[in-house]
């Protein structure tokens, strides 16, 4: 069965990708070794192909009041052209129908991207809600995505961008974007490091690829950006968090916006009552202390006899540490026991945040 | 391609096996495995002296992604199990047929042994997946 394939497709097989499915796409897993490639973006830069995330434009009038009624966060924050917010878009219960970046680039033209996985389902609740608001929803096809991340990951872009490019981005600050010569570059990222997320005009996917190759960014695979984003203490969809999922118990809590209290977005209701009910879990980060690997659907139990859930887990590269993020009860205490093949073995609970900028923080 | 050396018997679930001089049998896993594995961060290995039946699930290999079952490719008795995994599992990467050995086992039954795949038989096996 032929799985869909990006603009980057042939490069990463040229590259030498080992290629599996993901979500129907083919994408590479690795180029070899997914630990050199994770090291790469903690200590020079990496490159990653996203392009099977989806790119919707929101475009009309009330593209603003739209986007407040569908989104947690509130867009009325995004004043100055380029700004990104990140925000959970949720349903009537309050569970997150998926997490997302808008940049807003004017009143009536929001530039909205979700995940992969959720394309049919994101498309087709937005093009829902966005009748009554008489808005443009629409699926921009015409971009390959391309991250680039690691602390050298800037200047290795820049030495690849035409003069114009190069001016244009020179001041950008960290989640802003910005439109220039067909490319939208934008300093954002899903793994703790400095970079960009471009999105390329498909003519010039070939060679923005290769004149990066030759800069020495190195290509990266899935592997290496789970370790990654794991790592920075970032949610994946569908693991960490999804349509029975509170934001309040997944580390979503920031990115409501509760002010001003008459804005009534999706989800508003239910979240309320349930801070009213008061919040008994939470999305802790778990750093092994004994032997062996956290894994996702493990079980946790903790000291207050409370049973949670590991929901990522992984060996941290970075910390030679097996981490994890698990829902557990509030009150869980700083150690708790996890369940691996049968054994249980001790685990720290930490913030959900193990290494930011090659920095490890725990 | 995978490199399978014709000294060795294998097992279909990707186990190789050697005879070793004084009768006992030194387990890995294929090059082939650790290929599909990808990078391997811990392995954990069975007790010894522990009994083993050929097939029992006796090991665990974990890469970042995944944790994979090995198996014992014949009957017999845990004679040794190689510590040097502990701090260094990636050595099942980078020389699956040397350093990176798994467990030797004392057989129970000779005819495990040679009842286990030649090279040219898991060579076939793997090219059917």
């Amino acid at each position: 069965m032929a799985g869909l394939h990006t603009p980057f497709h042939q490069l990463h097989i040229d590259a030498g990708a080992r290629m599996v499915d993901f979500g129907g796409w083919d994408m590479p897993i690795n180029y070899g070794s997914q630990i050199d490639e994770h090291h790469a973006v903690r200590q020079d830069a990496g490159m990653f192909d996203v392009s099977h995330m989806t790119i919707v434009e929101v475009t009309g009038e009330n593209a603003k009041p739209y986007l407040q009624k569908l989104l947690a966060n509130d867009v009325a924050k995004l004043t100055q052209s380029g700004k990104a917010l990140y925000s959970g878009m949720l349903n009537e219960q309050g569970g997150v129908i998926d997490d997302l970046i808008t940049y807003y680039l004017s009143d009536d033209h929001y530039r909205v991207v979700v995940n992969a996985s959720t394309r049919e389902k994101d498309l087709a609740w937005m093009s829902q809600h966005a009748t009554s608001f008489g808005v443009k929803v629409e699926h921009n096809k015409s971009f390959a995505m391309l991250a680039v991340q690691g602390p050298k990951a800037i200047e290795k872009v820049q030495s690849v961008f035409s003069d114009t490019q190069r001016t244009a981005t020179a001041e950008l600050g960290v989640f802003f974007g910005v439109e220039s010569e067909g490319f939208f570059i934008a300093r954002t990222g899903y793994t703790g490091e400095d970079g960009y997320e471009i999105m390329v005009p498909l003519a010039q996917v070939e060679s923005f690829w290769n004149n990066l190759i030759n800069a020495g960014v190195k290509p990266c695979g899935l592997g290496a950006r789970d370790t990654l984003r794991l790592e920075a203490g970032m949610n994946l969809y569908g693991n960490d968090m999804d349509e029975s999922i509170s934001p309040l118990e997944a580390n979503m809590g920031w990115t409501i916006a509760w002010e001003p209290s008459d804005r009534d977005f999706i989800g508003r209701s239910a979240l309320e009552q349930q801070k009213a009910d008061g919040v008994k879990n939470k999305l802790a980060g778990l750093v092994l202390e004994g032997k062996g690997v956290l894994r996702a659907h493990m079980s946790v139990k903790a000291e207050d006899g409370s049973v949670g859930e590991i929901t990522s887990g992984t060996m941290s590269p970075t910390l030679k540490k097996s981490i994890g993020l698990a829902r557990i009860s509030k009150t869980a205490g700083d150690t708790v026991m996890v369940d691996i093949r049968g054994k249980e073995v001790p685990a720290k609970v930490v913030k959900p945040c193990f290494v930011r900028k090659g920095e490890a923080l725990v | 391609m995978s490199d399978i050396p014709s000294e060795l018997k294998y097992a279909s679930s990707h186990e190789w096996a050697r005879l070793e001089d004084d009768g006992s049998v030194t387990v890995g896993i294929t090059d082939h495995a650790q290929g599909l594995l990808g990078d391997v961060v811990y392995v954990e290995l069975p007790e010894v002296d522990a009994e083993v039946g050929a097939g029992d699930e006796i090991a665990v290999v974990e890469s970042v992604k995944a944790a994979s079952d090995i198996y014992a490719p014949i009957s017999g008795t845990i004679l040794e199990v190689n510590e040097n995994l502990e701090d260094s599992p990636e050595t099942v990467n980078t020389d699956s047929y040397g350093d990176g050995w798994m467990f030797r086992i004392q057989p129970s039954n000779e005819s495990d042994y040679q009842d286990l795949l030649d090279a040219e038989a898991y060579s076939e096996s793997i090219a059917d997946e």
